[in-house]
Parts: C-alpha cells; sequence; structure tokens
C-alpha cells in the first residue's frame, strides 16, 4: 500500500529553461491547406510561448475534431486530439486532477459551439483553468463546407443550397452568457493583437475564452476580409483597450456610446467625446460586455476586438483541491480498514 | 422487553414489507435488516420502490416494497415468496398480495381501508370484509390510530404521528421475529438528533408496536430466527452500490494512484457518486458533470493526468458515453466504466433490476474496440469486482466496463470485511525515460512502443522531455504518429484485439455435480438464485452443476471444455439471451436461454423449475 500521489504539487526547482520557436515545434507535417488562417495562429502561438515562461512539459493541448483540431499535433507539448466536441470535458477532467499544469483548449466554430456547445458552456460557467481558443472561420472545413452555427443567415453551403434559414450564434455573446470570466476577441491578420490576446488568456486565472475570426480559404475565403484586411482595420476594427474611451476610425472619429437600447456606434464630433464610453473591463456585471459584443453584425459593421472581460473570481480545481484538503486536514488521511467498518459491524 | 411468550424456531422467514412511497417501508426494511444483521442472521434484501419520487398517495403506482429473507443458515436470495407480508394500505394489498404464499401472514394497518383508499387502489369492496383472504393469516391492526395515542401526550400533532405508523409496524414485526429492540432506539436517536419531537414520536410508536405484539393474542404468532453459522470474522450489512464505491477507494490506496469520478445522476447509479462524494479523506475528486459524456470526457482527462479515473452511469448512460469509450480504447488510458444495468429501453424500468446491457459492452461501440468486461454478482462482490476492474484497467492501460444490477446496488447483504493486507497489489509504473532513439541518434519516448503483454507506456504530463501527442485518429505501430497506412491500420487492429484478448482471466471452477448432464451458466446477479436452485435440486438427490462468470471478456481460457462436457446448458438471464448467443457463437455450444423481464431478478424457485424440466426431458430421451 502506497501513499496516494498528489501529482503536480511539487515544486519545479530548475529554472525555466531558455526556449526559442523551434522547441515548441514537432517534427510533424502540418497538414493545413495552403493559406489556411489556422497557419498564422500556430505561429503566433510558437513564437509566443518562449515569451510566457511556461514549460513545455506542464503544457498540454487539448483539442476536438475539425481542422483547428490538429493544432496538438504541431506544438512540441504534451497533447490530446480528441473526439468532436469533447475537448472542454476532457479538458476540465486533465485541469482537475492536474492543477500545476497548463491546458489550452482549441477547437472551431462546429466543435465547440454545435456538438460541443453544452460543455463549452459549462466549462465556462464553472471558470476552471483553461485556455480555450475558438477558431472561427462559420463553416464547417473538415467536412468540406456545411454551413456551421456562426454563419450567417442566408449563407449558400452545399447543406444550404438556397440559403440558410437560422440565425448564427455570437461566440462572445455566448460566452459572456456563460458568464466567462476572461472573453476576447482577435483574429488571424493581426500576429501581435493574437499574441496579447493569448497571453492575457494564459495569465487569467480561471476558464478564458479568445474568439479568433479565421479565414477558411477553400470553404469560406475571405469571410472576415471586410473588416481584417490592412486597409479596412481602422474602419472596421473596434479595438477594446481597458480605461480608454473605446475609439476607431482613422481620425478616431468614430465612438462607441450607450444609449438606452444599448451601446451604439456615433460620430464622435456629433457626440461629443464626453459621451463616449470608457472601457471597463472588469466590470463584475456582464451587461456593458454583452452590450459591446452585440455592436457588430460581423462581419458587416464595424466588430470589436480585443478583451470584453476580464475578472476575478473563484477557480474551479483550485477550490475542489481545497475541499478536499480541508476534509483531510480535519479529519486526516482516509483509512481504508476504518472505512469498511464505518456502518454498524458484528462479530462472528 | 419480557419474554412473554415462547416463540416458536424457525429456519428462515421472508418478509415483505408494503406502502405508499410517502409511508417509509425502504427506511422500516432497512432497520428490520440491520438489526437482523446485527443478531447475527444471514439475509438478503430486495427494495423495490416506484420511479416516481411522489406518485399519487394511495394508488398502486405508489406502492414501495421492501423484501428481507433472514435465515439461521447460509442463504443466496431474497426469498421466492414471503412468509409475511406486511401491507400498510389498500393499494399494497392489492399490487403484493400475490407475491405471499398460500397461508402465509398478512398485516394490515385497517385504519387505512376506507371507501376513498379503497377507490384509489382500485377495489370497489373492502377485502377485510367477506371471505377472499381466507386462505391466509390476516392480523387487522388499528396501526395509525394507536399510533396517534401513543403520541399524543408527547406534543406531537396528529398528522405529524402519522407519520409514525411505520416504526409501529418496526415495533410489531421487530417483537414477532424476536429482534433486538436497542439497536433501532439507539439509531432513532442519531438519526433524528435535535428533533426531539421525531424521536419521541418514532420511539412511542416503536414500542406501541412492540407492545402490541406483545400484549395481543398475537403470541402464538412469536417466531426466532436464530443466527446463522457464518465463518468468524467481523461483518456488516452492504449494499452494492456501496461495496462498489469502497472497492474504488480501495483500488486507488493499492495503486497509489489519486481516485477521480466523473459523473452524471441517474437511477440506479446515483449512489455511487453521492458516497465518493462523502471521501475526500482519501483524496477522492468528485466530478458531478453537465452530462454523461462530459462525465467520461473529463475521466478520459483525470486518466491522461495520472488518476485512477472512473465513470459511473447506467445503460441509457453507457450509451451515451460509446464514442468517448471508443477514443480511452484508442487512446489505451486506464478507465473505469460503470454500469449499474436497469430495464430498458430508454427510460424503461428506472428503479427496476435488468440485465440486458451485456450485447452493448461487449459489442456497443464503433469500430473494433474491444473492452475487459466483469460482472459483480453479489452486493458484497461489488467490492472485489470494482477492484479487479481497476486493477485491470491500470495494469493493461484500458478502460474496462464493470456490470452490475439494480437488484444488487440495493440489495444487501452481510459481508465478511476483509483484511486491507490481503487486498491484491497494483504496481503503476509510468515511463519516465526515453524508450527509442531517432535517426539522428537522439533519445525520442514513442508512445505506442509495447511490452510483451502488448501494453504501450504512458508518460504523464509534467514529464520532462517526454512530451508526445495522442488521439482518436489511427496511430502508427510504436511511434503514435498518425498514420493513415492500411498495413499499420489492420496491424493496429489486431494488435488492440491481442492485447485485449490475452489478458489472462482465472479459469471458471465448476460447483454442483462435475458428472452431472446440465450445467447451468450465469452471471453476473443471477449468481444468488442460480446457486440457490442447484443447492435444491442436489439436495433432492438430483445431479445438477452450474458455472458463474465474472470475466465476460476476455472469457476464461476453459470455459469451452467445461461448457462442451455437458449434454444440455442452461443460461439464466435478466434478458433476452445475450450471454447464450456468446457462448452459440464463441464455442458452437447448444446452449438454452432461460429469460425472465419483469424488472425483479430471478427467484431461485423459478430456475429450481426450469432446471428441473430440462433433468426430466433428459431422462426422457434415455428412457
Amino acid at each position: 500500500m502506497t501513499d496516494v500521489l498528489d501529482p503536480g504539487t511539487e515544486m519545479d526547482l530548475d529554472p525555466v529553461p531558455e526556449t526559442t520557436r523551434s522547441d515548441w515545434s514537432t517534427d510533424q507535417e502540418v497538414r493545413w491547406c495552403p493559406g489556411c488562417g489556422d497557419y498564422s495562429i500556430l505561429t503566433a502561438m510558437q513564437l509566443l510561448m518562449p515569451e510566457l515562461g511556461s514549460r513545455r512539459e506542464k503544457t498540454v493541448f487539448i483539442s476536438g475534431i475539425g481542422c483547428a483540431a490538429r493544432f496538438p499535433y504541431y506544438m512540441n507539448t504534451y497533447g490530446v486530439h480528441t473526439i468532436h466536441g469533447r475537448a472542454p470535458a476532457v479538458a476540465t477532467g486533465l485541469a482537475m486532477a492536474r492543477p500545476d499544469l497548463d491546458v489550452w483548449v482549441i477547437g472551431g466554430d462546429g466543435d465547440m459551439l454545435s456538438i460541443g456547445g453544452n460543455h463549452l458552456i459549462h466549462a465556462l460557467r464553472r471558470n476552471i483553468n483553461l485556455n480555450i481558443l475558438l477558431f472561427n472561420n462559420q463553416i464547417y472545413g473538415l467536412t468540406k463546407g456545411q454551413f456551421s452555427p456562426t454563419s450567417q443567415k442566408g449563407k449558400v453551403t452545399k447543406s444550404s443550397p438556397v440559403g440558410l434559414v437560422s440565425r448564427p450564434f455570437n461566440p462572445i455573446s455566448v460566452a459572456l452568457g456563460a458568464e466567462a470570466t476572461f472573453v476576447a476577441r482577435t483574429h488571424d491578420m493581426d500576429r501581435r493583437h493574437m499574441q496579447e490576446m493569448f497571453r492575457r488568456a494564459y495569465e487569467h486565472e480561471g476558464s478564458s475564452f479568445v474568439e479568433v475570426l479565421q479565414n477558411c480559404n477553400v470553404f469560406n475565403d475571405g469571410v472576415f476580409a471586410t473588416i481584417t484586411k490592412k486597409d479596412v482595420r481602422e474602419d472596421m476594427l473596434i479595438d477594446l483597450q481597458h480605461g480608454k474611451p473605446i475609439l476607431f476610425g482613422s481620425e478616431k472619429q468614430f465612438g462607441v456610446a450607450r444609449r438606452p437600447e444599448g451601446v451604439v456606434i456615433v460620430e464622435v464630433a456629433e457626440a461629443g467625446i464626453e459621451y463616449i464610453l470608457v472601457h471597463d473591463e472588469t466590470i463584475r456585471n456582464p451587461s456593458t460586455a454583452f452590450s459591446l459584443s452585440r455592436l457588430a453584425k460581423t462581419p458587416a459593421t464595424p466588430t470589436p476586438v480585443g478583451v470584453f472581460r476580464a475578472i476575478d473570481s473563484g477557480e474551479f480545481s483550485t477550490s475542489v483541491a481545497a475541499q478536499i484538503r480541508e476534509v483531510q486536514a480535519q479529519l486526516g488521511r482516509g483509512d481504508l480498514a476504518s472505512l469498511l467498518r464505518s456502518q454498524p459491524t458484528w462479530e462472528v | 422487553m419480557t419474554d412473554m411468550v415462547e416463540a416458536t424456531e424457525a429456519a428462515e422467514v421472508i418478509i415483505r414489507f408494503a406502502g405508499d412511497s410517502g409511508d417509509g417501508m425502504q427506511l422500516t426494511g432497512d432497520r428490520f435488516t440491520n438489526a437482523s444483521a446485527l443478531f447475527g442472521n444471514d439475509l438478503s434484501t430486495l427494495p423495490e420502490y416506484p420511479a416516481e419520487i411522489r406518485a399519487p398517495a394511495g394508488t398502486l403506482a405508489g406502492v414501495s416494497a421492501f423484501q428481507v429473507h433472514i435465515s439461521d443458515h447460509d442463504i443466496t436470495t431474497p426469498g421466492d415468496a414471503p412468509d409475511v407480508l406486511v401491507a400498510m394500505n389498500p393499494a399494497a394489498l392489492r399490487s403484493d398480495l400475490h407475491t405471499l404464499v398460500p397461508g402465509g401472514t398478512l398485516i394490515v394497518n385497517k385504519d387505512t381501508f376506507d371507501d376513498r383508499n379503497l377507490a384509489k387502489a382500485g377495489y370497489d369492496h373492502n377485502p377485510l370484509d367477506g371471505d377472499e383472504l381466507a386462505g391466509y393469516s390476516v392480523i387487522e391492526v388499528a396501526m395509525t390510530s394507536i399510533t396517534k395515542d401513543a403520541c399524543k401526550d408527547l406534543g406531537v400533532k396528529p398528522r405529524d404521528a402519522d407519520r409514525s405508523k411505520n416504526f409501529f409496524a418496526l415495533g410489531l414485526l421487530s417483537w414477532m421475529y424476536s429482534r433486538p429492540v436497542e439497536p433501532t432506539l439507539d439509531w432513532i436517536d442519531s438519526k433524528f438528533a435535535g428533533k426531539d419531537l421525531v424521536i419521541g414520536a418514532n420511539k412511542a410508536a416503536f414500542n406501541a408496536g412492540h407492545a402490541y405484539g406483545e400484549t395481543t393474542e398475537l403470541g402464538a404468532q412469536r417466531v426466532i430466527v436464530n443466527a446463522a453459522p457464518l465463518s468468524p470474522g467481523t461483518y456488516t450489512n452492504v449494499n452494492g452500490n456501496t461495496a462498489l464505491s469502497w472497492g474504488l477507494v480501495a483500488a486507488s490506496q493499492l495503486s497509489g494512484l489519486p481516485l477521480y469520478l466523473g459523473s452524471y445522476p441517474i437511477t440506479p447509479a446515483t449512489d455511487i457518486l453521492h458516497e465518493l462524494s462523502k471521501h475526500k479523506a482519501f483524496g477522492v475528486t468528485t466530478f458531478q458533470a453537465e452530462d454523461e459524456i462530459a462525465a467520461v470526457g473529463a475521466a478520459i482527462g483525470a486518466s491522461y493526468g495520472g488518476s485512477l479515473a472512473v465513470t459511473t452511469t447506467s445503460g441509457p448512460g453507457i450509451a451515451l458515453k460509446g464514442e468517448a469509450m471508443g477514443l480511452a480504447v484508442s487512446l489505451e488510458l486506464p478507465l473505469v466504466v460503470v454500469d449499474i444495468q436497469r430495464g430498458g429501453p430508454s427510460t424503461g424500468l428506472p428503479t427496476k433490476t435488468e440485465a440486458a446491457d451485456l450485447m452493448m459492452a461487449m459489442y456497443g461501440r464503433h469500430g473494433e474496440s474491444p473492452m475487459p468486461i466483469v460482472a459483480a454478482r453479489t452486493p458484497s462482490d461489488c467490492f472485489d469486482t470494482a477492484i479487479e476492474a481497476a486493477r485491470i484497467a491500470l495494469m493493461y492501460n484500458t478502460p474496462v466496463l464493470l456490470l452490475s444490477d439494480g437488484y444488487l446496488a440495493n440489495g444487501s447483504e452481510p459481508w465478511r470485511l476483509p483484511d486491507v493486507a490481503d487486498l491484491p497489489s497494483i504496481d503503476v509504473e509510468h515511463a519516465t525515460e526515453f524508450n527509442q532513439t531517432n535517426e539522428d541518434g537522439d533519445g525520442v519516448f514513442w508512445p505506442y512502443l509495447r511490452d510483451e503483454n502488448l501494453v504501450r507506456p504512458i508518460a504523464l504530463p509534467g514529464t520532462p522531455d517526454l512530451m508526445h501527442r495522442i488521439g482518436g485518429l489511427e496511430k502508427e505501430d510504436g511511434s503514435g504518429n498518425v498514420s493513415y497506412d492500411p498495413d499499420n491500420h489492420e496491424l493496429m487492429v489486431h494488435l488492440r484485439d491481442r492485447r485485449i484478448a490475452s489478458i489472462p482471466v482465472p479459469d471458471v471452477e465448476v460447483e454442483g455435480d462435475e458428472d452431472a448432464d446440465l450445467l447451468v451458466v450465469g452471471w453476473g446477479s443471477t449468481w444468488g438464485a442460480i446457486t440457490g436452485a442447484v443447492r435444491r435440486v442436489r439436495t433432492s438427490g438430483l445431479k445438477v452443476a452450474s458455472i458463474h462468470l465474472t470475466h465476460l471478456y476476455p472469457l476464461p481460457a476453459n470455459l469451452g471444455d467445461v461448457l462442451r462436457s455437458y449434454e444440455r446448458v442452461l443460461v439464466p438471464e435478466l434478458n433476452l439471451g445475450q450471454l447464450v448467443r456468446i457462448l452459440r457463437a464463441e464455442y458452437l455450444v447448444d446452449a438454452e436461454p432461460l429469460s425472465k423481464m419483469r424488472g425483479q431478478p430471478f427467484t431461485a424457485g423459478e430456475i429450481q423449475h426450469a432446471i428441473g424440466d430440462r433433468l426430466v426431458a433428459l431422462e426422457g430421451g434415455r428412457s
């Protein structure tokens, strides 16, 4: 009989070794279509990792099924390519069993908002320490071009040949509806911005949710070009900066103001700078962040990117582990022979 | 208490408490059982309750019953038919009278036999009037009014006093069967601590019931069932779900791995989630997930992190977990999947027992995805079977199915506690070093480089240098890299098949007459009824043999030879013949099913008759 392990509670005494991108890359041939937005996300991640100060052996990428879900094969860390939709569930068990690990969850819009929607919202609700990256390309790529839960109404695809009838999910609204404690949006055309969002997600204690607008150049090419191409970004991306008025446009001539019906886009000159909403990602009530998430009809109208919400709240796996430690502190470690005698016994 | 009346001795007695769901019959039966256990009887119980938490009071649908069999000798079932039926209302009488043996004792709470309750039970007359119960020894007791009288000086409201009438019944039965009263009185004190009025009312009702037996003309009915000659040791009365939970805790201690349970509430498995949630002192983590799939998914994640991972459910949950079980097969990670079977398909009979998930356990996954299967045979055997399931999972890095059922889950029996030092050791080793060299001469870790038992190494996340990726895509033998190569796929399918098929399991042992013409083959909870039946047949001077399978996959190596050495093979199952099909397919034997699909376990009598019929036919065939 051995003492039950307490994995992951031992201290890492050695300093974190210096690494470069190649240390975080595997020898596996990357099998996304040439020109896929996933390449730039992978590059951003591999370049960011050496800067985060994390250890490769303590980092785990968990994915579901879909193009995005191939991601773990290309990161020289621990990784599990699971089944469709279930990555947040598998990652939850891992993070509970091993609070010492940095667990990243990678999935697409079909994976995380359709078949795995339930797991996503409950992971966010619990606030378990996972960094969840949702690559949103508004299409099913791996099954070759069906509409996804984020496809726009009217979208013509192989499974909606005369136009999609249903309205889409807004991933940021879904996450905020589940009261996720960290919610951000970025896009595959801006490595620096992606890295900043990934870093913030990594540093956040609890569930972090980052929507990455990602181009599928084969089945939905250019779907976000109207907002993410370099020459339109100033007018079409609203860069949320904590503590600053929400302004955009080449001359910062547009801003976001609060109106009775929610937040709206105004011309600063008409509304007055004093009426422009100052972004505060730390407001506990998610209503304002939710309003911001409803601001845009992405990708048709100016779309907020950046951190919508970042609040401190109790992290799930630490709280679960703390309950176990408290009971053990009170009662001592369990004794099996006593457990078997915990109901009335008699001698023969 | 004084013993005014001489008790007559009986070798065994079967008592059935039946009443409305709100009458506390499960608790009454449970207390009677515990008092009998402490008295030293052998016993076996069968709780039966409706799926509704509160079915309309007084209706047939709301009847809840608890059958207990106590004896002065070794018994294996809750009994074929009760000798005593306690009916707390007309509905209980109407639904359960048919179970009572002819001439048996019927105790009714006559206060409840009013027009309203009779109508709710579907009676157009009062069965207590007239002679329709003439074939039984009927004892009519005004349980409600006597209980209210007994409580009236305590300051208990009459409506609350009414709720104590089950303790009156318990007191009366405790007197009739010479049960010790102290354990019940002590239990009332601790169970209702802080609620003095409830304690007072329940004790008053219990004592009134006891006194009623002592002071009325019931004297002639008093019976004593002496203690059974059980082998020496410390005993406790345990139900299957508790024993299974403790077995998992034991496996965690034996392996040194923390126990992680991912579960979603489902009858009749939920009590395992409840029980394990209490054992944080053992480092047990329980996770009530958002659904069945998340429960198994989280367990797979915890297993990957190095925990002894378990998911518990019933048949519908197994269906939902199927895809994730396939993932665990592909990842070759240890996982214990517990199926507490119930009546199906769909929601079926959630609170009733059945054992019709064997085919699903064996074949119910996509692709070629073999999993070891073990099945518990008695409530206390759930302890050993849980350890065995965990041992196989951890030693062979595979998901394992552990089958129990509603009858074992809720039924209880005396259990001689094992010495913790005698439990099997489970030595788990995780990889910490490279196991292969790449073309540049550098050390690498290959997650699918198998050992002599075809078991792959597991390197836990956090292990320096051994970073690797696994997943549900087909993997190259050895390296574990994604591979679509047809030769490799065929090789991997065969490797996965062989590695499970070659897990060693103990040979089956033949009980009874090895030279008999008839062999009875069982698995799971039919053990009690089969064993009881075989004993009766052999006591009558006829020859019969039986075997009982704990390991359903892989099957014991000697099974084919054993099956082929009998002229006839009879397989009683709580399904339409699932093991039978497997035996016929695997061994080409003419095995014959014996089915029961009534939400209840077999009685020994049913199997005894089936054996008798076959023996007569065999005899007839020879003459």
